[in-house]
């Protein structure tokens, strides 16, 4: 298993060139949006990435959820890979976001809830690593940060909820027809096709950096184990 | 079925009579809330005019804080004392503990609730003492302490467990909190009773999904 797999450096060169295609349909092959102006393109990547974070901390939910029953410690690496991973990609949105916010709403950012909402699922996750951290014993800490993958995740769309009951202003671009006042627009078809374009470059990207990120977890526990022999040795 | 209910009510009980005697957390919350009252006051200026609005948010914070300083500490004297481990050798359902340390925890935070309350009304004028009020304060506190105590159980099995508790739980007690207080704030401002049905309804819902989840993964906490 120390031998980097075939398929794991066939998905790195598709993911490459997807986010490269990507990029490329977003620079030069979609059409600037009438209204918004260039800002718009940040659309784009702003849903991929926000995708991608949702995602990655489904994804630590359900590797929770398996290693609370199955007990095998491959879940715990995957669930905390994955958090690791979506916190940066879901720090991307937010970012792109508060660029697209600022000509279009006229502010970096507003607590509208959805904005709300992504900043604390960021602190919810920022929460799962400081746990992590502060245990030691790799079975307890696997126990633990499973259960809060889990917790964080029924919480999150409650607390979307709750702060939606307040008021909104964030553009609902797919199926609505009042958000045009809100900077939300309609899709033509090579806008369509960037945009489902961008979501499956990602996704692709997020499996590709999440089975590295296993690797590296399991290298490590190989490592330790290594060590631990070598010192039982008296070396 | 019967059993089972005994066996909480001992939890509940052993908890209550360490703290008659000792006194020492329920006395600390209280101080610690009167205090946090005090700050606010000073903070945001807090006059007659100004309370209106801010007042389910005032109460809801100094709970919260007071809360958490509680759970730690309820939690905290089981794990120094090797309390835990005798706990657990007793031959019931593990979610008995939970459910035990829970509902004491709920008890102290209620307590606290009890005197902070008329002295808040007392200092600000506020119209405290109406059911739905009070009905949102309990609420409130059963979902904060659901999750409170499945984490503060976690926590004190960690390195960092001093500071680690209000990081896990304020973010994933948020919903609870948003709706808190908006309901407290509907009730003392006198709000036709439809508009604040949906704030109750997400605490109820609140209450169930993290009470019966907490019940569900305490095994795990547990376990050695």
């Amino acid at each position: 298993m120390n031998e980097k797999p075939n398929l794991l450096t066939i998905l790195d060169v598709v993911a490459g060139l997807m986010i490269l295609v990507a990029a490329g349909l977003v620079f030069f092959y979609v059409p600037v949006e009438v209204m918004m102006g260039s800002v718009q393109k940040v659309f784009y990547f702003h849903v991929a990435t926000a995708w991608v974070g949702m995602l990655g901390f489904l994804v630590a939910a359900i590797a929770g959820v398996v290693y609370l029953r199955k007990g095998n410690l491959l879940w715990d690496i995957a669930g905390n890979g994955a958090v690791e991973i979506s916190l940066i990609f879901f720090l991307t949105a937010i970012v792109l976001g508060s660029i697209w916010a600022r000509p279009i709403w006229n502010t970096w950012w507003t607590w509208e809830p959805r904005l709300t909402t992504a900043a604390i699922v960021e602190l919810i996750y920022a929460a799962y690593l400081l746990l992590r951290q502060g245990v030691d014993d790799p079975e307890r800490r696997a126990r633990f940060s499973a259960i809060y993958a889990i917790f964080g995740f029924f919480s999150v769309p409650l607390t979307f909820i709750s702060i939606r009951m307040l008021r909104t202003i964030h553009p609902v671009v797919i199926g609505s027809a009042e958000a045009a006042s809100q900077g939300g627009f309609n899709m033509d078809s090579p806008m369509k096709l960037t945009f489902f374009f961008s979501l499956a470059a990602f996704t692709v990207f997020f499996a590709d950096l999440l089975w590295h990120r296993i690797r590296l977890g399991q290298l490590r526990a190989e490592v330790d184990v290594l060590r631990i022999d070598s010192y039982s040795k008296g070396e | 079925m019967k059993s089972y209910l005994n066996a909480i009510r001992a939890v509940i009980w052993k908890d209550l009579t360490a703290e008659w005697r000792t006194r020492e957390n329920l006395s600390a919350m209280l101080v610690f809330a009167l205090l946090v009252i005090l700050i606010f006051n000073f903070a945001l200026e807090l006059d007659i005019q100004a309370q209106e609005s801010l007042s389910a948010g005032v109460l809801w914070a100094t709970f919260i804080f007071a809360g958490t300083i509680g759970l730690n500490r309820s939690l905290a004297v089981e794990k120094d004392r090797g309390c835990l481990d005798g706990l657990l050798l007793a031959p019931v359902d593990r979610s008995v503990i939970y459910f035990g340390k829970a509902i004491g925890n709920l008890i102290f935070m209620l307590l606290v609730e009890i005197i902070v309350l008329p002295v808040y009304s007392f200092l600000y004028q506020v119209p405290v003492f109406q059911p739905g009020f009070l009905l949102v304060v309990v609420l409130g506190s059963i979902g904060y302490v659901a999750v409170g105590t499945l984490l503060a159980t976690m926590v004190i099995q960690a390195r960092t467990r001093d500071i680690l508790l209000p990081i896990l739980l304020f973010p994933l007690s948020l919903p609870v909190i948003i709706a808190a207080v908006k309901a407290s704030q509907g009730f003392l401002l006198m709000v036709p009773l439809t508009e604040i049905s949906a704030w109750l309804n997400l605490l109820i819902v609140y209450d169930l999904i993290f009470t019966a989840a907490a019940f569900m993964v305490f095994d795990f906490v547990v376990e050695e």
